[in-house]
């Protein structure tokens, strides 16, 4: 470890404010990437969901008239 | 040459069934790498002689501004070949890659104006490397507007393919510039011809991030560019499997 102690460690010189708020944007980039992925991810899924539940619908509905129809 | 692999790699299903394990292997070599990273530059490296600790915004801001440049060069690599072989998936690859350059290149920016405060003091000046790099922000931007404003996919593919291209030449620009104009932004401190001009204690833990960063994105592309090939193949019958799979069905 570079600093005798933790609070030396806290306060960076006196480049704390700095060092900070740098490395706070980049966790912050970070959080942002990894949601905004995720949420993507399972807007699609639950869309894709919705879309194969009516597609399986319909085709069991079509069965049903087609054997009605014979 | 056997062109096999190409052709294999450019189809959507095989993209998809390949890259479920790779995800993965990204993820875990992502956070290795950046939890390492981030804990050597921030408490482990010495600090600068004359910059003292705000150095270590080094370690973010470097690797950032690295990063941001090789995206915008994969993107118009990746849209060329979209546009010459007619692949899809590279057109797909351009989509996710171009808002995930944006955000690095916002931080490329952001870092660098805090790190300015103390060494320079000031936030910002219009100097060469600093305005080229907000037009490469800019251009980010313009490129995401430009898909989203195009209705017809493979019309805003091709468009955004043929921006990436124009594009390309502000990446020797924001090179370059700290050799052309006389710039307060220092030259490059990596450079693959030559040593680093610093101690290896100070710029191995920037390497660890450099590596770190360019795997969270490969990370967050492969991720994304499944959800895209979902969406687009969603009536497929392995995308059916998938799903049911995933307990969504």
């Amino acid at each position: 470890m570079y600093f005798d102690s933790f609070s030396d460690f806290l306060a960076m010189g006196d480049h704390g404010f700095y060092v900070w708020l740098a490395y706070g944007a980049y966790l912050i980039l970070i959080i942002w990437n990894l949601i905004g992925a995720g949420l993507r991810r399972r807007q699609v899924l639950e869309s894709l969901g919705r879309y194969w539940r009516r597609e399986l619908a319909n085709s069991s509905d079509r069965n049903q008239e087609d054997r009605k129809a014979e | 040459m056997n062109w096999v692999w190409f052709h294999k790699w450019a189809s959507p299903k095989w993209f998809f069934q390949k890259t479920q394990r790779l995800q993965i292997w990204l993820a875990a070599l992502a956070l290795i790498l950046l939890v390492t990273g981030t804990v050597w530059g921030l408490a482990f490296a010495p600090e600068d002689f004359k910059q003292g600790n705000s150095f270590r915004i080094f370690y973010i801001h470097v690797p950032s501004a690295i990063l941001a440049q090789s995206i915008f060069m994969a993107m118009a690599i990746a849209g060329s070949v979209g546009l010459i072989w007619r692949i899809k998936l590279a057109h797909v690859f351009v989509e996710v890659a171009a808002p995930i350059g944006a955000s690095i290149t916002l931080l490329a920016l952001v870092t660098g104006a805090i790190w300015g405060k103390p060494t320079w003091g000031t936030w910002w000046v219009w100097d060469a490397r600093l305005t080229s790099t907000l037009i490469q922000f800019f251009i980010y931007l313009g490129i995401i507007s430009l898909y989203q404003s195009i209705e017809n996919r493979d019309t805003a593919a091709k468009a955004t393919a043929v921006a990436c291209l124009v594009g390309v030449v502000n990446l020797p620009i924001i090179k370059f510039s700290v050799n052309w104009w006389n710039t307060l932004h220092q030259p490059a401190t990596f450079k693959l011809t030559e040593a680093p001009s610093m101690s290896a204690e100070m710029y191995i833990p920037g390497l660890v991030m450099l590596v770190g960063f360019y795997m969270f994105f490969a990370l967050l592309v492969v991720v994304r560019m499944r959800t895209e090939i979902l969406q687009r193949e969603k009536g497929a019958f392995w995308v059916r499997e998938y799903l049911e799979q995933k307990n969504v069905l």
